[in-house]
């Protein structure tokens, strides 16, 4: 009974990341995609030139805005790759490993977004 | 002894008779479109935790210096980096199309005493999206 104590405080905290990790992904991440992913590299736009990307992203806003932008849908993976696992593939017997290896991934991705953010020169 | 009963998955309970549980094959979800679409749809976290990779690449080589942004922006130009981009695109709108479809079953929104409709609620957050990535590609490209 004790051992579940801190599970059943956990799973609704790590829900709500997942929710407002799923809402930045939807609303963020197509753009994003659509932009540096495709536009840029097959040239339908014209690329950002290295000072001028380096601009916009020395504001704390945009650094700040990134953040958001990483940590949150890391932790929208951790929760729905989890439970793919648990229920697509019916690997119940990880359950431990994969807990500890879809959130700690979210935890260590969290952690080295604010370090390379906060180390722009 | 039935395989059920060596591998510990069912236990005596008393004054009830055993449960009994079928096998579900691991390949559950491939044969009904339903059951395909909500395994594509947990499968397109993969993607989203992708591009937030590639978005770390690209601050970091961005704060390296134009040589290392150079050669980001070549990988980015790889036909294999960007087949990878098209499908995470593709996935990422499944994403956000199946999030906002859903936002009226989370969201319970009364308005007069009045329920707000489904399509109200999913059509402000369609309205959103759009204006969001309208606001961000200007943001970017100005």
């Amino acid at each position: 009974m004790a051992a579940d104590a801190p599970k059943k405080l956990l799973e609704p905290f790590f829900w709500t990341l997942f929710s407002a990790g799923g809402v930045v992904a939807a609303l963020l991440m197509p753009v994003h995609i659509f932009l540096f992913g495709l536009a840029f590299p097959l040239g339908w736009l014209q690329d950002l030139s290295h000072g001028r990307a380096l601009a916009i992203i020395e504001h704390p806003l945009v650094r700040i805005y990134l953040f958001v932008f990483c940590a949150l849908p890391l932790f929208h993976w951790a929760h729905r790759f989890r439970y793919t696992l648990y229920d697509g593939l019916q690997i119940k017997h990880l359950n431990e490993v994969i807990t500890v290896f879809c959130y700690g991934g979210a935890i260590i991705g969290t952690a080295l977004a604010g370090y390379v953010l906060w180390s722009i020169p | 002894m039935t395989p059920h009963e060596k591998k510990g998955a069912t236990q005596y309970t008393p004054y009830h008779p055993r449960w009994y549980r079928t096998r579900v094959s691991t390949y559950w979800w491939l044969w009904k479109w339903y059951y395909l679409k909500f395994v594509l749809r947990e499968l397109s976290s993969i993607f989203v935790a992708y591009f937030v990779v590639i978005t770390l690449l690209q601050v970091h080589s961005l704060s390296r210096g134009s040589e290392t942004y150079a050669r980001f922006e070549e990988r980015m130009r790889n036909p294999l980096t960007i087949a990878l981009n098209a499908i995470s695109f593709f996935f990422v709108l499944f994403h956000a199309i199946t999030w906002f479809n859903l936002a009226p079953r989370a969201i319970v929104a009364r308005l007069g005493g009045k329920r707000v409709p489904d399509i109200l609620i999913a059509g402000s957050n369609y309205v959103a999206w759009l204006a969001i990535s309208a606001t961000v590609a200007w943001f970017i490209l100005r």
